[in-house]
């Protein structure tokens, strides 16, 4: 593991063992969420459209990441033009295989593939 | 000077003479039309004269004096309600704007924007690159705060189906009486700039996802150098541009899915050969027949049979063949039919055939409609060709543009040529046994529903589309809707009988859907349509015993006088029967014009006997 670097946290400077700790709460989350029931893969892209985090294999990360990072785009795009004060929080598709959920924000994307169990 | 009444070429008037001398030359007609053409005749001292206009004044044509004693039929009236309104004036427009052609197009990144200095191949640095990342601060708190909102959706994922659908298993509510109505879906138009005819249509076999359709010009020698052989397979979702261009090497004027094999597809095309074609080949047909066993003339009918190999169809064409073929050997036909009622199997004798009609539950028989208005049964598995033809049903005044079994009732079927449909019992082979009326314009093709027994669909050439309900109304259809303003030449329904493709006269097919009441099985209606139809056949064959023994009745009449008296009542020479013709005909107009000329002097003496509009009203007559 690299040395932990220094660096700002809302405004405030951390120390190294609190990044230390934020990094690990990071990857208990990401594999947190991937150990719930149903969830196919998860995936973060960043605002380029890079992944930067995945648990699938690489093109179909790379599909998912340009695709929905699109789309994720123009949804934002929409909300905010009916309402200026408003802001896309989430976004759910489901299809008929399963359902991709896309939280969004405004330098990284969250995506999630999750198989819903009826 | 009166007008001159001259034979021309049809739609052209000639140019105004010069000098008053006599009008140029122009060629001869086309044998058989004849255009009447107004010649009117101007000086050349007039040519170039302005109008004169002049001013007159105002002349007072009638005056009606208010009657004062009008005044006492009337009440006055006090206190008046009047209602008026402060608002501004609106009005509202709509507009269509021009079809539009769109295309969606995208662009697909491999990856993501990487930076310049980051080579995506390289896996070191992009894994550095990550790592990078995941260092940042900004990344960590969002990840987590992202992390918690996913989880409390993918949670509720997991505890209940958000979308369940709760009332799924209740019955679809009883359908309300609504008048039957038809919504256009999608109108399909020939990209070409020489618009051709929609001659044919045919859906595919697997969902009806696909319609085929064939474009021909049907006019005798009128299709033009330029005019595109294409015909097309559209895609229903797509109405910009067709799924699959097909390219014979003379138009298709019938065309058919193989129900069997939904890639394989056959048309008959206007010079009289037989294509077909796989869509996994492309465009260009795999096999065309030769031409020395085509038909002459073009192939109207094809059908597919019901066969172990799924590769055999029959064809019929206006030459008087029908003929078999096996599309895996096109170069000739396995069978051939001359359609000759005399049953002499000569072609020149025979009949044109344009519409075919073959059931698969009753493999051995089929039916022709022909270009003189007789259908013909045929049985295919006759010994002799003489024994081919079974029968034929006379009735209808010009061809027969379709022909079709009911589906639930095969006995009876539907012929629709001239400008009537006629329903048909096998039995009674005297004249049909129900028949709508005779319409205005020509019917050019028609079908029976594929889910309610009594309702048929018919196209006419004023762009009509009339759907029928005979257990409902038989003098008129049940439903009308103009589909557009040229004429319509094909029709074909979906096999869930909601769908119907139209086509027309300038290659525009439109896919109308018909309201649920025409396409959902009523309670109790084969019961009624038995009943109906056993009972038309039944009166028809008490007419047609009826008939039989008058006859009979005459002839041995006509036995017995003949040695006693001469024939003095000789048949009619052709010309006398068209002169009495003609004066009955002419004696019919006239007592015609005699009763609207009578009705016209009644209503205007009724108009000048009414007295005097009340005080105040002013009229110009």
């Amino acid at each position: 593991m690299p040395l932990p670097l220094k660096g700002t946290c809302n405004g405030m400077l951390l120390t190294c063992s609190a990044l230390v700790t934020a990094w690990a709460e990071v990857e208990e989350t990401l594999k947190r969420i991937q150990a719930h029931k149903g969830v196919i893969g998860t995936i973060v892209v960043n605002a380029e459209g890079i992944p930067i985090r995945t648990t699938l294999d690489n093109s179909t990360t790379v599909q998912y990441a340009g695709l929905l990072h699109q789309l994720t785009m123009k949804a934002r795009s929409t909300v905010r033009d009916i309402d200026p004060q408003n802001d896309l929080t989430f976004l759910r598709i489901r299809s008929k295989k399963h359902e991709i959920m896309v939280a969004p924000d405004k330098e990284y994307l969250l995506i999630v593939i999750q198989n819903p169990c009826e | 000077p009166p007008p001159r009444v001259r034979e021309g070429p049809c739609g052209s008037t000639s140019p105004p003479d010069k000098g008053g001398r006599g009008p140029a030359a122009r060629p001869p007609p086309p044998a058989g039309t004849m255009e009447i053409v107004y010649v009117y005749v101007k000086k050349r001292s007039e040519f170039g004269r302005q109008c004169n206009f002049s001013d007159r004044p105002a002349e007072t044509n009638v005056d009606i004096q208010p009657d004062p004693s009008q005044a006492r039929n009337f009440i006055e009236r006090d206190p008046i309600d009047a209602a008026i309104q402060c608002a501004s004036d609106m009005s509202e427009h709509e507009v269509n704007t021009e079809r539009f052609e769109m295309e969606n197009e995208g662009v697909n990144h491999l990856e993501g924007g990487w930076p310049k200095d980051v080579n995506p191949l390289e896996m070191e640095q992009t894994i550095r690159f990550r790592k990078k990342v995941e260092k940042d601060e900004n990344y960590v708190n969002t990840i987590i705060q992202l992390g918690s909102l996913m989880e409390h959706c993918i949670k509720q994922n997991n505890a209940i189906n958000i979308y369940e659908e709760y009332f799924d298993d209740e019955e679809t509510a009883d359908i309300a009486d609504e008048p039957p109505s038809a919504k256009t879906i999608n109108v399909f138009r020939d990209p070409n700039v020489i618009k051709r005819t929609a001659t044919h249509l045919s859906w595919h076999p697997d969902g009806s996802k696909k319609l085929a359709v064939a474009y021909s010009s049907l006019e005798f020698q009128r299709s033009s150098k330029d005019m595109s052989y294409e015909s097309y397979i559209w895609d229903l979702e797509n109405p910009n541009r067709p799924d699959l261009v097909l390219r014979p090497s003379s138009t298709l004027v019938s065309l058919e899915y193989n129900p069997k094999d939904s890639h394989i597809l056959v048309g008959g095309c206007y010079n009289g050969q037989i294509a077909y074609w796989d869509t996994r080949k492309g465009g260009q047909p795999v096999e065309l027949s030769t031409v020395e066993f085509s038909h002459r003339d073009p192939v109207y009918g094809m059908i597919w049979l019901q066969s172990k190999t799924g590769t055999d169809c029959f064809s019929a064409s206006t030459d008087g063949q029908v003929l078999w073929w096996d599309i895996r050997k096109l170069t000739e036909p396995t069978e051939t039919l001359v359609m000759d009622i005399s049953r002499k199997g000569v072609l020149e004798n025979a009949l044109g055939a344009i519409a075919l009609e073959f059931e698969p539950t009753m493999p051995t028989k089929f039916m022709v409609g022909t270009e003189q208005g007789v259908v013909i049964t045929c049985n295919r598995k006759a010994k002799t060709p003489a024994e081919k033809i079974v029968g034929t049903y006379s009735g209808h005044h010009g061809p027969i543009y379709a022909l079709a079994r009911n589906p639930f009732f095969p006995k009876n079927f539907l012929t629709v040529g001239d400008w009537t449909a006629r329903i048909w019992s096998e039995d009674s082979k005297e004249s049909s046994i129900m028949w709508t009326k005779y319409h205005m314009a020509y019917l050019t093709d028609g079908c029976w529903s594929t889910i309610r027994p009594v309702v048929f669909f018919t196209t006419k050439m004023d762009g009509t589309l009339d759907v029928w309900d005979f257990l409902f109304k038989q003098n008129n259809p049940s439903l009308s809707v103009k589909v557009c303003d040229e004429p319509l030449f094909s029709l074909r329904l979906q096999d869930n009988g909601r769908f119907i493709g139209c086509g027309s006269k300038l290659g525009t097919v439109t896919l109308l859907e018909v309201s649920s009441g025409l396409c959902t099985l009523q309670r109790n209606e084969k019961n009624v349509a038995t009943a109906m139809f056993e009972r038309e056949t039944k009166r028809e064959k008490i007419l047609e015993a009826r008939h039989r023994e008058m006859r009979l009745k005459e002839r041995t009449k006509a036995e017995g006088k003949e040695e006693d008296v001469k024939v003095e009542t000789e048949e009619e020479t052709p010309e006398e029967l068209l002169a009495r013709v003609q004066k009955e005909f002419f004696e019919i107009i006239e007592a015609e014009i005699r009763r609207k000329e009578r009705a016209a002097k009644l209503s205007r003496a009724q108009v000048a006997q009414r007295p005097g509009l009340p005080k105040g009203w002013g009229v110009a007559l």
